[in-house]
């Protein structure tokens, strides 16, 4: 009796760990694959191999020194960091009289912002193209900073409006007592306990906007304005029949790499910042 | 909670008082939602507008500025031939149309129920209390942070038909007899989106729904083990109504995130017609076939479609904005 209540419970201990493995493998393997792939010189890429055989930096080098991939990467991350800045300025004040102060047609307004993030960004592409021409931004980085904001403003603002909404009563409480002005909260009250919100909510917005293809690639069109995933998307051989497998790998684990440190520092906070995006409705 | 408290006056010195301080506080919302407010209008309210403003135009790629009001004709017009014979031409005729929409359709509801299914299942595995959980959860994370052009490209390399080492790994362990070309083939174009969409996005899923499982309170299962419930029937009568709510967030949330999908198709599967969707048809009308509006039309029913859905999730979902249930 005892010994099969035993065998079972192994049976299960292994199932689930078989699982867990899986899990594991099935998630890390493309990745840990294109940085093979991207280590691996000449003719040796087409030699499929599960694990390491030889090391060059021959594609990294290429990747820095033909075409513009370094601009590329400027380009990406001013355009990025632009973006949630503005976003976030914009967002705060707004969080604030979204999610503290009672009036009327504050539930409508919130339901535009949640249906503006929903929105499809090719409903709007035609619109925003001959307005990115008339502004005269198009081609620039501008025009990416400026169309961005479709995404990133609604998202913080929803973010950071759920989170100041569960701040206690009691820390506004005494400031309003004092005859503290509204701006005056907001920078000196919360402001400071808001550091870990506009952290989580400002490094998801910069990964929405460092990720973007659709503007990045309909609103830019010299090699020099591009961001990374457009000039990953167009990098090509010097014939249609010859993709540079190695070259692309590199420039995907440079543009990937940063993204999944940050990711795996803020782990616990970019979960909460998700889950507030997401369930909290 | 705090809202509620926020609608009483704090300060109890009397009526006038109570009443300046709200009204200076609802002045200082107003100024302050000013901003945001006029950024989204000229970001998103008035290209939305201008878009479906093209789509009852003839306008051109070279010839935005100069486009002329043609009412539904984009859409759908008769034409009558010279052998007196009616056709119909406009979107709602169009077969390429058609063929996107059911695309769009079919790559939503498959990916996003298997995203629901493996969701769970990641989701109950990272429930558990284990030895290193928290690098499980690390490494789901991983797919997540990848931007999607660059998955396109790390799976199209791994799909590859000659050196690609999905081929090979399934000729090794004999479930595949020959290789095969996922993403130039018509039949397999599909599976090859899947693939590549369900590991990028089960992540996701399964950590919002994590997030419902965790609320929910461990003495039920308590309880449901000291009377004998087996486990299966644990799933099904306690933790999936409770979650249910979590659960149909995420699902509408990434069926909306679905209907609209561009990049990956775009990287993956390009000039595909197996997979494409309305959203890549708008945008190689708008700017590769010069048919600007044309293309603004089939943008405008995605949007359509889309908002729809959304109106259908609020009403289904009675999501309660004003914050009252907090």
């Amino acid at each position: 009796m005892g010994a099969t209540f035993d065998l079972w419970k192994l049976i299960k201990t292994v199932l689930f760990y078989t699982a867990v493995v899986f899990i594991v493998v099935v998630s890390v393997f493309p990745f840990y694959y294109a940085i093979l792939t991207s280590f691996k010189q000449g003719t040796d890429i087409f030699r499929i191999s599960y694990w390491p055989t030889s090391f060059s930096l021959e594609n990294y080098q290429a990747v820095f020194s033909q075409g513009s991939f370094p601009r590329n990467l400027l380009n990406s991350v001013f355009v990025a960091s632009v973006t949630v800045i503005l976003a976030l300025f914009l967002a705060v004040t707004a969080a604030f009289a979204l999610s503290r102060v009672r009036f009327r047609g504050r539930g409508f307004l919130l339901m535009v912002i949640l249906a503006v993030s929903m929105f499809p960004q090719i409903a709007v592409l035609s619109g925003l193209f001959e307005l990115i021409r008339a502004l005269g931004i198009y081609n620039t980085p501008w025009a990416l900073i400026f169309s961005y904001t479709i995404f990133t403003l609604p998202f913080t603002v929803w973010v950071l409006t759920t989170f100041m909404r569960d701040l206690p009563i009691e820390i506004e409480e005494a400031a309003i007592v004092d005859g503290a002005t509204p701006w005056v909260i907001i920078t000196r009250v919360f402001m400071p306990l808001m550091w870990p919100a506009l952290v989580t909510t400002g490094l998801l917005a910069f990964i929405g906007a460092w990720n973007e293809f659709l503007f990045a690639l309909t609103f830019t069109s010299s090699n020099d304005t591009r961001t990374v995933p457009v000039a990953i998307a167009l990098l090509s051989g010097g014939s249609q029949y010859e993709v540079p497998w190695g070259i692309i790998m590199a420039a995907s684990v440079i543009v990937t790499v940063p993204l999944v440190i940050l990711v795996l520092i803020f782990q616990r906070k970019i979960v909460s910042g998700l889950t507030a995006g997401g369930v909290k409705g | 909670m705090a809202t509620d408290v926020m609608a009483e006056p704090v300060v109890q010195t009397g009526v006038k008082i109570k009443s300046e301080l709200m009204q200076q506080r609802v002045r200082a919302a107003q100024l302050f939602l000013l901003p945001m407010l006029l950024a989204l209008a000229v970001v998103a309210g008035w290209p939305l507008l201008r878009s479906i403003y093209f789509s009852f135009t003839d306008a051109s790629l070279n010839n935005i500025d100069g486009a002329e009001w043609i009412g539904f004709g984009n859409y759908l017009r008769v034409q009558t031939l010279d052998s007196g014979a009616v056709r119909y031409r406009g979107l709602l005729v169009d077969p390429a149309w058609w063929n996107a929409v059911w695309n769009t359709l079919r790559f939503a509801v498959l990916s996003v129920s298997l995203e629901a299914v493996l969701g769970m299942l990641v989701a109950l595995v990272l429930n558990a209390e284990f030895r290193g959980r928290g690098i499980v959860r690390a490494a789901i994370l991983i797919p997540w942070a990848i931007p999607t052009i660059v998955s396109a490209k790390m799976w199209s390399w791994m799909l590859n038909d000659q050196f690609g080492i999905l081929n090979d790994l399934g000729m090794r362990l004999g479930l595949l007899s020959q290789k095969v070309a996922w993403t130039a083939t018509a039949e397999t174009a599909m599976t090859a989106v899947l693939i590549v969409d369900i590991w990028k996005t089960t992540p996701f899923m399964a950590l919002l729904i994590l997030a419902g499982l965790q609320m929910v309170p461990k003495d039920i299962y308590e309880a449901a083990e000291i009377d004998g419930v087996h486990p299966v029937k644990q799933f099904f009568k306690i933790t999936l109504p409770l979650v249910r709510p979590a659960l149909m967030v995420a699902i509408i949330f990434r069926l909306l995130d679905a209907l609209r999908i561009f990049d990956l198709i775009y990287v993956l599967t390009p000039n595909s017609s197996a997979t494409k969707t309305m959203s890549v048809l708008a945008r190689e009308n708008l700017f590769d076939f010069d048919k600007f509006a044309y293309g603004s039309a089939m943008s405008t029913l995605l949007f359509l479609i889309i908002a729809l859905l959304t109106i259908l999730y609020i009403w289904l979902g009675k999501v309660r904005f004003d914050g009252g249930d907090r």
